[in-house]
């Protein structure tokens, strides 16, 4: 099933168009990972969807993003319920300079979206859910900024479950980490799959090999290939693609 | 060059550097020294309980009276009135300037807000007395617009650039991830900055207030020209006070040197050194309590 279905997308930074006509189906509850050389416009795909580029002066865009039947790109739509679906994962964690529950509240709190009864319950929920509660049920009250990497970046996650969203974007969400942490990310998103579809932007190709169900290659703004990930890294339809992966190009 | 030359010339400028930064602390001991010798002579004359609480500033009557309560309560007075004035607006700018005012606005205000700073205080007294003092007498239906809060508001224009430019700079030099965390949350513009940014710039704000309210505390020549100068416990901010610096400013020329109206004048000082210095105090406790 599709969850989110990308037509005709064109994106310009002024005169600079970093998406060239993207059309792609990303199918609900799984893992499509993007990937990429560096400016190919990934990031950029991922934060049109849940449209912080946005926030970029003198950016433009046309086409449809398709999300449950509404092209979320119409300048009518509401962005705040959009962000509440469609939750994201940023390339450094960046847990807010509060303490632990309260990162996992903001969203609550913004949204007014749970009775403050119920708070407790939902910071231990979000917490297990991404594997923290253990070590962190004694220091809820701690700065989050005082947590290592890792686990700011599974605060971070647990902050998005928090406010029950449908879709994870994440925008190479290891890449501030070392290879252990990367490999328990990578475990955290395979279980999360079940409830979540989720989009990871990567510029590791043996992190979109591992864990990822289908698998779009980019290049200079355009998607050249996009299919299931065995085929993309074994057989490649596209040469451009194969030169990628096997590092003959890019 | 020689190594010789190099390393002689290496020594000069050390001990030169070095000599310049001996020369400001010196300084600030000798001054010290200086306030504490000549303020605490008045203690011969006055105890520091009638000193600190005494009702009456009376320096040259005989016998003479030096009670500065009136004069505390003056400069408290026109102090919370600017703080409560400027604090709120400082930040309010602030976070216009740096999240909110588009790129070509920001930058006229910016240079704006500078040049009020630049304004000097004798001018903002000046014309605070031709257009301010008449404004708050008619308004307020008052005998005088010679007031409290005429100094005030006086006041809060000159903290407002202190506190603007520090608050600013606080709110610039937040991550932007944090901004983006919130948004992509979901949070509006406004809850991003209320839950979020002023959060994160908090120390940034308290040093700013802090320094506005150590500017406004140390003022001199504006209160004095539109403050009315009594030296009597105000009721209200109605009313005329005289404070603290404006007591100095105005008496230091005519009183005696070695006599206790100038004895009284140094320990007047020495209480305003010691309101900044816990002011300034609280705020460092206070800020690095919370980067913490």
């Amino acid at each position: 099933m599709t969850k989110i279905a990308v037509e005709k997308l064109n994106l310009f930074y002024g005169d600079f168009q970093a998406l060239i006509n993207v059309d792609i189906r990303i199918p609900a509850n799984k893992i499509t990972s993007m990937i990429g050389p560096s400016g190919c416009g990934k990031s950029t795909l991922l934060r049109t969807v849940n449209r912080m580029n946005d926030l970029v002066d003198g950016a433009r865009v046309d086409g449809k993003i398709i999300i449950d039947g509404d092209n979320v790109l119409d300048s009518g739509y509401d962005l705040v319920s959009l962000r509440k679906r469609v939750g994201m994962v940023f390339q450094r964690p960046n847990p807010f300079p509060m303490s632990v529950a309260s990162n996992i509240t903001f969203g609550l709190r913004v949204h007014g979206s749970a009775k403050r009864g119920d708070f407790d319950n939902i910071v231990e929920d979000s917490l297990k859910k991404v594997l923290l509660w253990d070590d962190l049920k004694d220091r809820l009250d701690r700065s989050a900024l005082s947590l290592s990497l890792e686990q700011q970046q599974r605060l971070c996650i647990a902050r998005l479950i928090a406010v029950k969203p449908e879709i994870l974007l994440m925008d190479e969400p290891c890449s501030a980490l070392d290879p252990i942490a990367t490999e328990r990310i990578e475990q955290l998103m395979i279980e999360l799959k079940e409830n979540y579809t989720i989009v990871i932007v990567t510029h590791n190709m043996q992190q979109a090999s591992r864990i990822s169900d289908s698998t779009g290659f980019m290049w200079l703004g355009e998607l050249i290939e996009y299919g299931a990930t065995d085929m993309i890294f074994t057989n490649p339809k596209q040469k451009l693609t194969q030169d990628y992966i096997t590092g003959r190009a890019g | 060059m020689n190594i010789k030359f190099r390393r002689f010339s290496e020594f000069l400028i050390e001990k030169a550097i070095f000599l310049s930064g001996i020369i400001s602390i010196l300084f600030v001991v000798l001054i010290f020294a200086f306030l504490l010798k000549e303020g605490l002579a008045l203690f011969k004359y006055v105890s520091v309980k009638d000193f600190i609480f005494g009702a009456e500033w009376y320096p040259i009557s005989e016998p003479p009276k030096f009670g500065i309560i009136s004069l505390i309560m003056g400069s408290v007075w026109v102090t919370a009135g600017a703080i409560i004035i400027s604090v709120p607006i400082g930040i309010a700018a602030a976070i216009y300037i740096s999240e909110i005012a588009p790129r070509k606005i920001r930058g006229i205000l910016k240079s704006g807000i500078e040049m009020l700073a630049a304004i000097p205080s004798v001018v903002i007294g000046f014309i605070g007395i031709t257009t301010l003092v008449p404004l708050v007498k008619n308004v307020f239906g008052l005998s005088t617009g010679l007031t409290a809060l005429s100094g005030s508001i006086m006041l809060a224009f000159m903290a407002i650039p202190t506190i603007v430019s520090i608050a600013e700079d606080a709110f610039y030099s937040i991550p932007k991830r944090y901004k983006e965390a919130a948004l992509a949350l979901g949070a509006t513009h406004w809850q991003t900055i209320w839950r979020v940014l002023i959060k994160a710039a908090f120390p940034g704000i308290v040093a700013a207030s802090m320094l506005g309210i150590g500017r406004v505390i140390g003022e001199t020549m504006a209160v004095m020209m539109i403050t009315g100068n009594v030296a009597k416990i105000p009721n209200s901010i109605f009313d005329p006070v005289r404070t603290l610096t404006a007591t100095i400013a105005a008496e230091m020329g005519e009183a005696v040197r070695g006599s206790d109206h100038y004895f009284a004048l140094f320990a007047i000082g020495i209480v305003l050194f010691v309101i900044t210095f816990l002011i300034n105090l609280i705020a460092d406790i206070y800020i690095n309590r919370e980067l913490k």
